[in-house]
């Protein structure tokens, strides 16, 4: 035991922690990414709503949830805690500016990352926590006309407040009731300012990613000849561009459909 | 490129010792040789210093051929001043231009303590070499020097790794202050040959070991060292060192299973 406390308490060990949290949480971005293009399907959010029931119901994914809350904990403790001791290798600086050639987001990954744990806190505070812990979520019930596979939807609101979710086929009418999440997604990205700091903060997450998710590789030391040209494509075209591209369009869809109703 | 001489304004860094407070003191260099290296520049400003009964500024040299690694001074924001691939006593002094005003710092980092002036204290890497840093070879015939093949690819990448001179500039260009290009290169140079295997893993645990205990920072991928070594040493040898470590503790068994019987 005594010999993995020193491998992971060396400087190397450290890193390795935060090269797997780190890729752990790229990860997690293509699911959320995948799941959450379901906002942009036309549906009064019937496919959003019932996925994001999925999500907090099905065990497996609960325990993978809270891997994930870990995960953003040990990279960020261990980001502090090696940013204190890198600071330390360092206790004079220099009074000349360095000049040398790299990245701005090489050098500035603290600072990156303070402000998209930031962003965790607000978006997880907005979302996650009233979905779970708060009755401020309403409720939708769908009514799927099996013979014709036509939806439609109306509010709804349960006899008791711990309600989740209920199906069930009337006169071949398939009626699904469940918390509307939807709803509190489009009332939220309504907001002018928080659309702001969500297309700021998928900025700041494309800096973030377009040198973490290499230079975790470069910690393994899975450095290739063959292999690195794709996995730098990956950490620029996909979690630089895409995935940041992907998260930020749901704000301002949402925020251009109240312009336009 | 003018072909007269120069005069130009030195801020240098002043430190008695490490215990004492340092400050920046402005010198003028004058009549100075554009076909001048920067250390004779400053011998130049030191003559200078000395026939006016003053302390002469305190820096590091030796060979002045670029490659003994002794020389170092953080020059305008770069470790061996502008120009790429060369050390201090490489640089001349037609790369500034006549009335620049240069800023001459010595290597910053807790395990670079100051000795005076602009010279540190780098016996930190002589301990990390010490640590694991060599073949043990038993004394016995001369072994022929093509014995062991080599493929050739191995041999120039072992020796491009081998060309790390120590001097400290990729601690000093580190924005952590970390010695991970020394350390990797000293690690990849002696790993990737047939003659450094019986050591490899052990060897680069003793040697990441005593680099921790230095207290120089970790590594954040950022390149600042292989754009500022005066080598060139990549950071492939980092990647390198990192999988030869990991191996090391985390996937290699290191026992020797006893045999039942007591024998």
């Amino acid at each position: 035991m005594s010999e993995f406390k020193q491998t992971f308490n060396s400087s190397l060990g450290k890193k390795l922690i935060m090269a797997l949290t780190g890729l752990f949480l790229c990860t997690f971005l293509i699911v959320h990414l995948g799941g959450n293009l379901q906002l942009f399907s036309n549906d009064g959010g019937y496919s959003f709503n019932v996925y994001a029931n999925f999500l907090t119901h099905f065990p497996p994914i609960e325990v993978v949830a809270y891997l994930l809350y870990l995960s953003i904990l040990v990279h960020a403790v261990y980001a502090l805690v090696l940013t204190i001791h890198n600071r330390k290798a360092r206790p004079v600086g220099y009074a000349s500016v360095s000049k040398s050639k790299v990245t701005w987001a090489s050098k500035n990954m603290g600072l990156l990352g303070s402000i998209l744990f930031l962003f965790i806190v607000i978006h997880m505070s907005d979302f996650w926590y009233n979905y779970k812990y708060t009755h401020s979520v309403g409720y939708k019930e769908y009514r799927t006309d099996l013979a014709t596979g036509k939806t439609t939807w109306v509010d709804f609101t349960p006899s008791t407040t711990d309600f989740e979710k209920s199906v069930s086929v009337v006169n071949d009418v398939e009626i699904v009731r469940v918390k509307d999440l939807h709803a509190k997604v489009a009332q939220s990205f309504s907001n002018i300012y928080y659309d702001v700091i969500y297309v700021l903060a998928m900025c700041v997450l494309s800096f973030h990613l377009m040198h973490g998710f290499q230079s975790a590789f470069r910690t393994f030391g899975w450095v290739h000849k063959k292999y690195t040209p794709i996995v730098s494509f990956i950490g620029t075209w996909v979690f630089g561009v895409i995935i940041p591209l992907g998260f930020a369009a749901m704000p301002i869809f949402y925020y251009l459909q109240t312009i336009i109703k | 490129m003018s072909t007269g001489n120069m005069n130009l304004t030195l801020k240098v860094w002043r430190q008695k010792n490490n215990a004492a407070k340092g400050a920046f003191v402005t010198y003028k260099a004058e009549g100075i040789s554009p076909d001048m290296s920067f250390l004779e520049m400053l011998d130049v400003v030191n003559e200078g210093l000395i026939l006016k009964g003053e302390e002469p500024i305190q820096f590091d040299h030796d060979c002045r051929e670029g490659i003994c690694g002794m020389c170092s001074l953080y020059i305008n924001g770069h470790p061996h001043g502008p120009k790429q691939g060369i050390t201090t006593c490489q640089l001349h002094m037609r790369t500034f231009h006549d009335g620049e005003i240069i800023v001459i710092e010595p290597w910053r980092a807790a395990a670079f303590p100051i000795v005076r002036d602009l010279a540190v204290d780098r016996s930190a890497f002589d301990r990390i070499q010490q640590a694991g840093g060599f073949v043990s070879v038993n004394t016995g015939v001369t072994v022929d020097a093509n014995e062991i093949p080599i493929p050739k690819v191995i041999a120039d990448e072992a020796f491009n790794s081998a060309t790390c001179i120590g001097c400290g500039a990729c601690v000093a260009a580190c924005k952590n202050a970390s010695a991970m290009l020394f350390v990797s290169a000293k690690v990849s140079q002696l790993g990737m040959l047939p003659q450094g295997q019986p050591e490899r893993y052990s060897r680069v645990q003793a040697m990441v070991a005593q680099m921790d205990a230095e207290g120089f920072g970790s590594c954040t991928n950022t390149g600042a060292c292989e754009a500022e070594c005066p080598k060139e040493i990549k950071m492939t040898n980092i990647s390198r060192m990192n999988n030869d470590f990991f191996s090391a503790k985390l996937f290699r068994a290191e026992v020797i299973h006893e045999h039942a019987s007591g024998e």
